[in-house]
């Protein structure tokens, strides 16, 4: 389903990692591994459209991702590094864009990471994990068949990332693709590994 | 477009939460068209034929403030990434933005004109031309900011660098902006200098939103 051959990738001059392949099939889902610097984050921008690779392709269902970037972005789904909340808005007011992007109920996604008791409260108020949380949150009204995860559960307690874990299966249960960078070690049973750096 | 609605309309969100990011805006303004009858003297014949230069320039640097925010706020904190995503085109985005900026700071800087340009002596007969003028001159501040902000994204010091790109850009509305009031004093028609400038509006409602988009593909 994603298939990716060759990718290169440069910072400012300086190789990131070369000659990257991989394929992930319906259900699947790939983590990667590596030490810091090694592109994890990178690859994840790659594959989000968000950074163009210097050489290499990658392929939706056998056909180039890129061509039609629009097409691309309605695809898939991607949580950072970075949470990309405002801390003036509540937690409802943050998901709302993304509800009216990807179709959904916000209430129902704030639920699904247990943030519902929390939902009418300033983003400020709310810790690093509670945060992270509410980032997650935007995958649990996204029908898109390709979730792309940097860190998905750093600062989360065991029980949020049981909440995440099955958010996870779902997504799988249902034939979607999920690759996801971590230390941490995720709740992906059989995922493939693929190591950078 | 519903999407491009949900844009607006959490721009509209967030900058009131900021609201004192308009009102900044609005005190510079006032401020800084305050220096003049305290820096030139308070003449009233003087004062009345320099104010709309006065309005139009103070106008220009206030519209300048906010600017820097307009991406880098979304950029520092990921949200930037979550708009491209988003499926809304490059440049549907930067023109969100633009109307967001106008709506925020453009029309403030227009309701706040009047007062300000009849404490300069200006003589009533003459601001309907200037407030014509700074109709269209805003909405090009606006997406000519945008281009600029969303050029400097990611660059260092991308704040001094914002003005300095922008600046020369924003000339042309100044000149014709200012020619249209010129012209209402001298007795003959502003209306080709005001035509002038809303042909500058459209050049630069297509045109500033494209090339931001593209500046926001290449934005890290």
């Amino acid at each position: 389903m994603l298939e990716a051959q060759g990718l290169t990738v440069f910072r400012a001059e300086r190789l990131v990692f070369r000659d990257v392949g991989f394929s992930v099939g319906p259900g699947g889902a790939l983590v990667l591994s590596g030490p810091n610097g090694s592109g994890k984050s990178s690859l994840l921008r790659l594959l989000a459209g968000l950074l163009p690779p210097a050489a290499g392709r990658v392929l939706w269902e056998g056909a180039d991702a890129f061509t039609d970037a629009g097409a691309h972005a309605r695809r898939l789904a991607y949580v950072g590094h970075q949470d990309a909340v405002k801390p003036g808005l509540t937690a409802t007011q943050n998901l709302r864009f993304a509800a009216r992007a990807t179709g959904g109920s916000v209430a129902a996604a704030l639920e699904a990471m247990r943030l519902g008791p929390l939902a009418d409260l300033p983003v400020r108020l709310l810790s690093a994990g509670q945060r992270r949380r509410l980032a997650l949150a935007r995958l649990a009204f996204s029908a898109a068949p390709l979730w792309l995860l940097d860190e998905p559960t750093i600062g989360l307690d065991a029980s949020s990332v049981e909440a995440f874990g099955a958010l996870l299966s779902a997504q799988r249960a249902r034939g979607g693709v999920v690759v996801a960078a971590t230390h941490l070690g995720l709740p992906l049973p059989d995922a493939a590994v693929l190591q950078l750096g | 477009m519903s999407l491009f609605v949900a844009l607006l309309a959490r721009e509209l969100r967030l900058s009131v939460r900021h609201g004192a990011d308009t009102l900044a805006v609005l005190l510079f303004f006032a401020l800084a068209a305050m220096l003049f009858p305290l820096a030139i003297g308070p003449a009233p014949e003087t004062l009345g034929r320099l104010a709309p230069g006065i309005v139009w320039v103070c106008a220009l640097l206030a519209a300048l403030l906010p600017l820097d925010r307009v991406f880098g706020a979304d950029h520092e904190d990921g949200s930037l990434d979550q708009l491209r995503l988003s499926g809304l085109a490059p440049p549907a985005i930067a023109l969100g933005k633009a109307l967001a900026h106008w709506l925020t700071t453009g029309l403030p800087l227009l309701l706040a004109a009047s007062p300000l340009a009849v404490m300069l002596r200006l003589p009533s007969e003459r601001l309907p031309v200037l407030l014509a003028g700074l109709l269209p001159g805003t909405l090009v501040l606006s997406l000519l900011g945008t281009l600029g902000a969303a050029i400097v994204l990611g660059a260092r010091r991308g704040g001094v660098l914002l003005p300095l790109l922008v600046l020369p850009l924003a000339a042309p509305v100044l000149i014709f902006g200012t020619a249209a009031s010129d012209a209402a004093a001298a007795g003959l028609s502003p209306r080709p200098h005001l035509l002038l400038l809303c042909a500058v509006l459209a050049l630069a409602l297509p045109l500033c939103p494209l090339a931001a988009g593209a500046a926001l593909r290449e934005a890290e």
